[in-house]
């Protein structure tokens, strides 16, 4: 600290980052001890010890989990719906996040907020509310309860935020002008899209799709009322973990748990990949 | 750089009304619609509200809700503040991997989080069971394996939002307060504190917003029984499974309120911020 006080100031580069980082004082190293201590007690070990309870039963276990057909259908049916709705969530999102940004129009604020809300919500109260509407007391006559459509409708909800919140700010990046030239140059508004607005964004859709589809995998609160949990139907992954915590059957239950962690893993490589390719070529 | 809100108009054709109609639809039948029915529900045949809130059952929960909430709060606040500061300030072994574990509750299941807490803290196949026996104290079932639950899903809120404005307001201040004699604390409360102190507000709102929700990860850890260990989100599925559906939806009510009173406060708070 005493080295940077007496160094001159003229002659350090100006474009050095503002953040200097220094070598653990002994008040910040003890600091560091607790915080880690407190980590490591509260989420670490815990976590780690569904892997080893997961990897103590070795194969047979995973083998046995994936091969119990309630529960392999439960997980198909989780990957399937949080694929879809990411899938949504990429078109939707971006285009709200377009009129967010290059749109103007009375009660746009009000229109942030509402976007804010699936986040804010507790899980338990998106479920009602979204049975309230489309279930068997629903006002439009939609009754999507019990079904497999109603987990979609529920993930819809919930991960609503992330690709809109992602793709916001770099969109208002974006100087319009680059797109003004290429449409001045002859290209057609499909042609500047492509290959000026997507390679931008593509990375910022990406990370959020990664994100609404590790929430979509995870899913547990808001389905509980809502999707009636019928095996084979409408019974998701977290609902099956649920399940074995209940009979007592943590083994099954941590290797479910590792195998949607594998699957959220493959998802955020697969998205980087394409969002790498897209960035680059167009 | 926001310079196409003033100046030029936006140039407006017949695709800017269909997105933007499209979008006001969507938003509409999927958050808008269904959110405000909660409203309707809870009062639209009768107050259910005012006898919902005669229920000790109700009672009880909310104030477990709130007691959960405050001590998860308080505790990923100190952490988070302190955290923060280390990644900042300071260099050490393994910062990089510390700074990537930090994220890693938002990414995890809450229902896989409530199953470690279990694995580990569990009252007999625990790891931990025979030294939580020795010094005779219940996590699992009991009131703090529910503060750890939800301290474990908001653990990052704080983290992410003082990292940047740490990294962004770099150390000038705090070394000039420190060659003019300042101690340790008195360089946090004085120059520290009030530059993230926004923030930490949000930090503090967004935790405290998820914390009153968390569901899963509590619905595992608590045992869920009615006026001993259930919280105000098992309390709407109790209600809502037993047919006592206006006490499902009042209490909903009363929690989207706190939800949408946590969103308004940082809608008003972030402006401030970014031109502070």
């Amino acid at each position: 600290m005493t080295d940077l006080l007496t160094s001159p100031s003229g002659t350090t580069r100006r474009r050095r980052p503002r953040r200097s980082a220094s070598t653990l004082t002994r008040p910040a190293a003890i600091g560091l001890g607790v915080g880690v201590t407190w980590f490591s007690i509260l989420v670490l070990i815990p976590l780690a010890l569904i892997s080893f309870q997961a990897a103590g039963g070795g194969w047979g276990v995973f083998v046995e989990t994936l091969g119990n057909p309630q529960t392999a259908s439960a997980i198909g049916l989780t990957v399937r719906q949080a694929l879809l709705v990411t899938l949504v969530n990429v078109v939707m999102g971006t285009l709200i996040a377009w009129v967010l940004v290059r749109d103007q129009f009375w009660g746009k604020r009000a229109l942030e907020t509402i976007i804010d809300i699936p986040f804010a919500l507790p899980t338990i109260v998106a479920g009602l509310v979204l049975l309230s509407l489309y279930g068997p007391e629903s006002p439009l006559g939609v009754d999507v309860s019990n079904t497999s459509h109603s987990v979609f409708l529920a993930l819809l909800f919930v991960t609503l935020p992330f690709v809109v919140r992602a793709v916001q700010p770099v969109l208002m990046e974006l100087e319009p002008e680059v797109e003004e030239a290429a449409a001045s140059l002859g290209a057609s508004t499909f042609t500047t899209w492509r290959r000026i607005i997507l390679p931008s964004l593509a990375p910022s859709i990406a990370s959020g799709a990664t994100l609404s589809f590790a929430r979509g995998i995870s899913e547990y609160g808001s389905l509980v009322l809502l999707s009636g949990n019928l095996p084979f139907e409408s019974e998701v992954a977290s609902v099956r973990i649920f399940t074995y915590v209940e009979n007592d059957n943590p083994a099954a239950a941590s290797a479910v748990a590792v195998i949607l962690l594998a699957v959220a893993l493959a998802a955020i490589v697969t998205l980087n990949l394409i969002s790498r390719r897209v960035a680059r070529h167009g | 750089m926001a310079s196409h809100a003033t100046g030029r108009g936006p140039r407006r054709t017949a695709a800017t009304y269909v997105r933007r109609g499209l979008v006001l639809v969507y938003l509409f039948f999927l958050v808008a619609w269904p959110v405000s029915l909660v409203v309707t529900r809870t009062f639209g045949d009768g107050n259910h509200l005012a006898s919902t809130l005669q229920d000790p059952a109700v009672v009880f929960a909310l104030q477990m809700t709130v007691v959960v909430a405050f001590w998860a709060v308080v505790i990923n606040t100190v952490f988070g503040v302190g955290m923060s500061l280390l990644i900042v300030r300071y260099d050490f072994a393994g910062k990089g991997l510390l700074n990537t574990l930090l994220d890693l509750p938002l990414s995890v299941s809450p229902v896989v989080i409530g199953l470690a807490l279990l694995l580990a803290y569990g009252p007999r196949d625990g790891y931990f069971a025979p030294v939580l026996d020795a010094i005779n104290l219940q996590v699992v079932f009991s009131v703090p394996g529910i503060i750890m639950a939800t301290a474990f899903v908001s653990l990052p809120l704080v983290i992410r939002e003082v990292v940047p404005v740490l990294q962004e307001i770099g150390t000038e201040q705090e070394q000039a307060a420190r060659s003019l004699g300042a101690g340790g604390w008195q360089t946090f409360r004085r120059i520290t504190l009030p530059s993230i102190r926004w923030a930490l507000v949000y930090g503090v709102v967004l935790s405290l917003a998820r914390s009153l929700g968390e569901f899963g990860a509590v619905k595992i850890v608590s045992g869920n029984i009615s006026q001993q260990t259930q919280t105000a989100t098992l309390l709407v599925e109790e209600k809502y499974l037993e047919f006592e559906r206006g006490a499902a939806y009042a209490t909903s009510f009363l929690l989207t309120l706190i939800a949408v009173a946590a969103l308004v406060v940082v809608t008003v708070l972030r402006p401030k911020e970014e031109k502070a």
